[in-house]
């Protein structure tokens, strides 16, 4: 079976933001061009943005990182998208995201006047612009996935940034299970220890996807996640 | 397990100026001032207090699960904790906790994650989403369903493996144990008293906890 078109590709540029209402049926492909990207992102159900990416991910999966097979869950117990495919090795949904005095801190001061579009980006504040785009604000910003980042946790409980697997092309690609707004960017994980500014470009493609069928890995993954995929079926009827 | 970080507080009850006992699925609301202490006790062992806190002046700067464990590097909180908002502020220090460790990372059960993790025929069971968005509601100020992100549950025992495996095990507190708090800035505290009857979070049989405040102690 030969691959379906892709219908739309983009570069997201290091540090930038890009946001889209992915279309159940379709699924975005995220792949991490030169290695070593960091993708922060939120999700919501656009036609009541109130549903929107839940933490009920970890515990319905009982998972505490994210990789192909997972689904990300809303607050509605439906599911926003799954991971269809992953050559990365895993995702980061725990360490948050950057914000305006990380970054001055790890970074130290820049401005738009001396380095024009080079200046350093954050992610709390880029999030919450493309919020507002959206008519949503600072109450419906919740916690982000990080996408090509993993943190390795202890069994005290404590957590360290795993230095990047992520090699040049690898990929992870999110089939839309419901209409999404995405919001993505790619500045570093707020745990990167580069102590510089460097984030990295990402590629992203936009293709049309059979809807998922009853042996669909993401569907069995977990018995949890077949009535996840039967209360999104149902919010469709 | 690892060694637990046991610590008692100071405060002797009988000074306290506020106590409440919050029955098993009962929602509760309450501002604490910048300098009191907040204690919550687990009556009878083994009781999730599922709580979220906002700052008293601006709700949407509000607790975050995800800035609290990577400002400490741990997903476990304990005496030391300090409980980070979103947009950076430090709402509370956890400054005793007989308990040992609390969850963040396992989120507040609802009618519908209900129906995901257990089955579609759960629906009608109570749940903590449904007291937390009761709790807002009536609180009023322009709250809703919105307002409600990531919490913590106190008392509850959600390990993380290192190969990345999380689980809801039974809890690790008895009856008594308490975690006290002290409120760096005017915070809006909400508890849901957690009424979950299909895990052993609350070892399947949810039970009254007790909150208490102090006014700020003399230095």
């Amino acid at each position: 079976m030969s691959e379906p078109m892709v219908r739309w590709e983009e570069m997201v540029q290091p540090g930038a933001t890009w946001s889209h209402v992915l279309k159940r049926g379709t699924a975005l492909r995220i792949t991490d061009v030169e290695g070593g990207a960091n993708v922060g992102a939120i999700f919501y159900n656009m036609e009541c943005p109130a549903e929107r990416y839940n933490i009920d991910t970890l515990k319905a999966q009982q998972v505490a990182h994210l990789s192909k097979g997972c689904v990300l869950y809303s607050d509605m117990g439906r599911i926003l998208c799954s991971i269809t495919e992953d050559t990365a090795g895993g995702h980061d949904p725990i360490g948050g995201c950057s914000n305006a005095a990380l970054v001055r801190q790890k970074y130290g001061e820049s401005r738009y006047q001396e380095l024009r579009n080079d200046y350093y980006k954050n992610t709390r504040d880029s999030f919450l612009i493309e919020l507002e785009k959206w008519g949503l604000g600072p109450r419906d910003l919740t916690p982000n996935v990080n996408f090509f980042s993993l943190l390795r946790v202890s069994g005290d409980g404590s957590i360290a940034y795993q230095p990047s697997t992520s090699g040049p092309g690898s990929f992870v690609e999110l089939r839309a299970e419901m209409n999404v707004l995405t919001i993505l960017n790619t500045c570093q994980h707020p745990l990167d220890p580069n102590p510089k500014y460097q984030p990295r470009p990402v590629h992203l493609a936009i293709r049309s996807v059979p809807a998922p069928r009853e042996d669909d890995p993401c569907r069995t993954f977990r018995r949890e996640n077949g009535r996840g995929f039967t209360l999104t079926e149902r919010y469709f009827l | 397990m690892s060694e637990m970080n046991i610590v008692a507080s100071k405060l002797d009850v009988s000074g306290a100026t506020y106590r409440c006992v919050i029955l098993a699925g009962e929602p509760w609301i309450r501002e604490i001032q910048k300098g009191q202490y907040f204690r919550i006790v687990d009556l009878e062992g083994n009781q999730a207090a599922d709580t979220l806190f906002y700052n008293a002046h601006d709700y949407s700067d509000r607790y975050s699960a995800q800035d609290t464990i990577r400002e400490q590097r741990n997903l476990y909180l304990t005496t030391g904790t300090r409980l980070m908002s979103s947009a950076g502020n430090i709402l509370l220090t956890i400054v005793a906790d007989t308990c040992g460790r609390h969850d963040t990372l396992g989120g507040a059960c609802a009618t519908e994650s209900n129906m995901v993790r257990y089955a579609i025929e759960k629906r009608h069971m109570h749940a903590c989403r449904q007291s937390f968005v009761k709790a807002v509601m009536e609180w009023g100020h322009g709250m809703s369903k919105r307002d409600l992100t990531s919490n913590i549950n106190f008392f509850m025992n959600v390990p993380v493996t290192p190969d990345g495996k999380l689980t809801f095990e039974d809890g690790v507190s008895e009856p008594g144990k308490y975690v006290e708090m002290h409120a760096e800035m005017d915070v809006l505290a909400v508890i849901s008293n957690c009424p979950q009857l299909n895990n052993p979070c609350n070892a399947y049989n949810p039970t009254p906890i007790e909150v208490l405040i102090w006014d700020r102690q003399g230095s």
